[in-house]
Order: C-alpha cells, then sequence, then structure tokens
C-alpha cells in the first residue's frame, strides 16, 4: 500500500504543480497516470507545441513545460504510479480513501485530488466488428512487451509515429512485419520515415499502401487479417500473421471516475464554484481541466490557481485546528523533503565610506 | 449584426441547427459548434484545434470554396474513422464572409 498525503490522479502540469503547493504546506504527493510519462496532453499530444499563455514565459514548448515543472517539484519528492489507469476508490472508517488501478496497486490518502484532464487515454480501435473478440489473442492496441513478437508475423496499422517507430524496432525481433496504411504519406519524424523507406527497400519492412485492415480473421486466435486495397476497389486479400497491432493514437476518456459517485455535468467533475474545488464527496476535490463551475476556463494557469486553492484546503484536513500563515518563498524559501534549501542570498550590510 | 454569417450545421444526433458565427473573431467551425454546445464538451475539440484528434470532424454538404486542405489535416483524416470524401475538420475551416450559407454535418464519435 502505497501512503501518502495527497493522491493526485493525473499527472499533467496540474497535477504536477500541485506537488509543489503541497510541499510549501509540507504535505506529500504522489501522482497516478495511465500514461507511461509524466505531462498529460503536453506530453501525449502536443510536446513540440509552443504554449504563449503561461505568465513570465513569452514562449514555451508543451514538453518543455513539463520538464519545468518536474524541476520545480523535484526536492517534495513526488512519487509516481504510471501506465496505471486509477479504477476504484473506497472511503475507509479512518477518512482516508484507497485508490486501486487497474493492475491491482493501492494506494492510500486523506486527501485525492483529481486532476485529470480530459479523463486517461484510450487507444482508438479501429471500426472492425469482431475485433473485440481477438484482443489480447493477438490483437494489441499498445506495445508493452516486444518479446512477445520474436519470430512472430506482425501486422501494424496507422500512419503516425507510433505506426513507424514500432515497425521499425520489431523489424528486428519479428519474423515479419507488415505496416499498413490508407494514404502513402506518413506523418512522423523525418529520420523514422527514411528509415521505414530504408527498411522497405531491403525488405526488412513489408509495405501495403493505401490499404486498410477490414477483418480479423482466427479461431481462437489472430491468424491473419484481411486488406483491401483502396486503389482498387474490388482487391480484397488474406494476410497470414500472428499479430495485428493497430496505432491509431490515443483519445480521452472521463473512464472509471465518472462511476465514483462524483457529480458530472458536461464530462467534468462539478465543483463548489472555486471555493476550494471540492468535489460533492468531501475530501475529493477535481483541478484544472477535468472540472467544472461557473465561469471555468480550461487553461494550464487557471489549473495552477485551483492547485494552490485546494492545498489550502487539504492543509486543513490534514491538519484540523492546526495554525498555518501563507508564506511568500522570497521571504521562507523553500525546504525540500530531500534535505534541500534554496534561499534568497541574504542582503550585504557594510558601511560605504 | 452585419459581420455575422449564418451556418446549417447538424449535430450528431441528426437536429439541424441554424447559427449566427461571427467572422471578425478568428473563429473556426469547432469553436463555433463548441460555443453553441451542440456537441458534449469533451467530445469534440478535444486537442483544442490543433488537427491532431479529429473530434472534430465534420461533412460538408454544401458546395463552399473551403481552404485547402494543410498536410496536418489531411494526415489526421488518414488515421479518422467515418472519413467520406466530404470530411473535414472543423477546427481547419475559418469563419470568413465567404462561408455565408456553409452546411455541415458532425461525423460520429469516434
Amino acid at each position: 500500500m502505497i501512503k501518502t498525503d495527497i493522491l493526485i490522479i493525473g499527472a499533467g502540469p496540474t497535477g504536477l504543480f500541485t506537488v509543489f503547493e503541497a510541499g510549501l504546506l509540507k504535505l506529500k504527493c504522489h501522482l497516478i497516470d495511465a500514461l507511461p510519462q509524466a505531462g498529460g496532453q503536453c506530453s501525449e499530444i502536443y510536446p513540440k507545441k509552443p504554449i504563449y499563455d503561461i505568465p513570465a514565459y513569452p514562449e514555451i514548448l508543451a514538453g518543455d513545460l513539463t520538464e519545468k515543472l518536474l524541476e520545480q517539484c523535484k526536492q517534495f519528492e513526488p512519487g509516481f504510479t504510471l501506465g496505471e489507469r486509477a479504477e476504484t476508490i473506497e472511503k475507509q472508517d479512518d477518512g482516508t480513501f484507497v485508490v486501486t488501478t487497474n493492475k491491482g496497486t493501492q494506494h492510500q490518502a486523506p486527501v485525492v485530488a483529481i486532476a485529470g484532464g480530459l479523463g486517461s487515454f484510450e487507444p482508438r480501435k479501429p471500426l472492425i466488428d469482431n475485433i473485440s473478440s481477438f484482443e489480447d489473442k493477438g490483437v494489441e492496441y499498445f506495445i508493452k512487451d516486444p518479446e512477445i513478437y520474436r519470430n512472430k508475423r506482425v501486422v501494424i496499422a496507422g500512419g503516425g509515429d507510433s505506426a513507424l517507430d514500432w515497425s521499425i524496432f520489431l523489424s528486428d525481433i519479428a519474423s515479419e512485419v507488415t505496416l499498413i496504411h490508407r494514404r502513402n504519406e506518413f506523418r512522423g519524424a523525418l529520420d523514422s520515415v527514411d528509415k521505414v523507406q530504408e527498411l522497405k527497400n531491403s525488405g526488412k519492412i513489408n509495405l501495403i499502401t493505401p490499404a486498410e485492415v477490414i477483418n480479423v480473421i482466427g479461431h481462437t486466435k489472430v491468424e491473419g487479417v484481411v486488406v483491401h486495397q483502396s486503389k482498387n476497389i474490388n482487391e480484397e486479400s488474406i494476410l497470414e500473421c500472428d499479430h495485428f497491432v493497430p496505432l491509431f493514437g490515443l483519445s480521452p476518456k472521463l473512464g472509471p471516475i465518472a462511476n465514483w459517485g462524483l457529480e458530472i455535468e458536461k464530462n467534468a467533475i462539478v465543483v463548489n464554484n472555486a471555493l476550494d474545488y471540492q468535489t460533492n464527496i468531501p475530501g475529493i476535490f477535481a483541478i484544472g481541466d477535468v472540472n467544472t463551475y461557473p465561469g471555468k476556463l480550461k487553461l494550464i494557469l487557471c489549473g495552477f490557481h485551483e492547485a494552490t486553492l485546494m492545498c489550502q484546503a487539504a492543509y486543513k484536513i490534514i491538519n484540523p485546528g492546526k495554525r498555518y500563515v501563507l508564506k511568500y518563498t522570497t521571504v521562507s524559501g523553500i525546504d525540500g523533503f530531500d534535505g534541500t534549501r534554496k534561499e534568497a542570498p541574504k542582503a550585504v550590510v557594510k558601511k560605504i565610506e | 449584426m452585419e459581420q455575422d454569417i449564418n451556418i446549417k450545421i447538424t449535430d450528431r444526433d441528426g437536429v439541424t441547427h441554424e447559427v449566427l458565427a461571427p467572422t471578425d473573431m478568428a473563429m473556426n467551425l469547432m469553436e463555433v459548434v463548441r460555443s453553441y454546445e451542440l456537441a458534449p464538451e469533451g467530445t469534440i475539440g478535444v486537442c483544442g484545434g490543433m488537427a491532431m484528434c479529429a473530434s472534430c470532424q465534420c461533412y460538408v454538404n454544401s458546395n463552399h470554396e473551403l481552404p485547402e486542405m494543410q498536410d496536418d489535416e489531411e494526415a489526421m483524416l488518414s488515421e479518422a474513422f467515418y472519413v467520406k470524401d466530404n470530411s473535414r475538420l472543423g477546427c481547419q475551416i475559418q469563419i470568413t464572409p465567404e462561408m455565408e450559407g456553409l452546411e455541415v454535418e458532425l461525423a460520429p464519435e469516434g
């Protein structure tokens, strides 16, 4: 059981800044995120896009913002459970909550802050009728363990970075790699596109474009896919394979959080009108893009503000009756949980003669 | 207002809405749909309008001359579902006076 003061669901910019604000109040944080890395949408969807409305940054790349937030909260030693989705929440007799992920990891905290953005990212599944019956029987939407493809015949579908990169990677492991895409053009880093071209020329990747997988065949597991070649309307062929990996990107879904008994409106969690962003369940807060209240704006900078107010409320729950006044970091500096201290250099007091 | 134009938008339930859209606020079609709440929040404009998610895919049913498709829109549509010949991403269609009378239908959520 992982124990912490504030359990944050979602490791995007709002969740990461919460670690900093909580740290100033000597509260420890642990973050859960379904993605394998921190940063949320900023890392997953648009790491190379510039953001222009972060105060004091005239321009910053979304990926760099994540790096800076991680650096800013580092001394408060946040814990991370990455690549796992928060699945259930249970209130305990002592008032704390236990949150369990889809992989069974358990977390306990007196305060839960949902900073889940638009929800957890789920793979976009192609519109093939029988595909769900082959899931985990040869159809995978993520590549978790490349070793399962060793000496197997693999068909990858998609036209973006992940389809290109995994085709390249698996060309050394699988016995046969086929990449299928609806167009001849791919969208990805230039060197990935060039590398696939090279592997295609040397016969290590079998490329079928423009084409689409329209069916999966097999008895108890994937034995092949039906490929429809767009340039020839009537051309359908069966391609024998052991694995079919559709990589059509991820789309966010509110997911299991929607079943936690929280009041939901417009795919967002209703909070108490900008007081401290508590939900209808005391002890559970919702901050950042995941919440809604009159006047709500889905902006990173608003998420930072919400995180800051929420931490003050969390302090009162965790330390009932204990005195505290807001301190300025310019005055008090920052004492990290790792023993580090940051503070303003002392002014020099010296006579001028 | 005189700089507003009329647009017909058919939502995902098949209901057609006639709406006014301003041409002087640098809005795109996806944002017009959101401003009238013709699709639930969180199901349209997920990426914010960067042509990176296809949640604002729509079918253009009138013969308006639309801005030419850029590479990123074309690439996104090539990975989207329910794509037809008249598919466009709403976030890539700017509201200009030339769009007066535009008729579009929102594609299913995918």
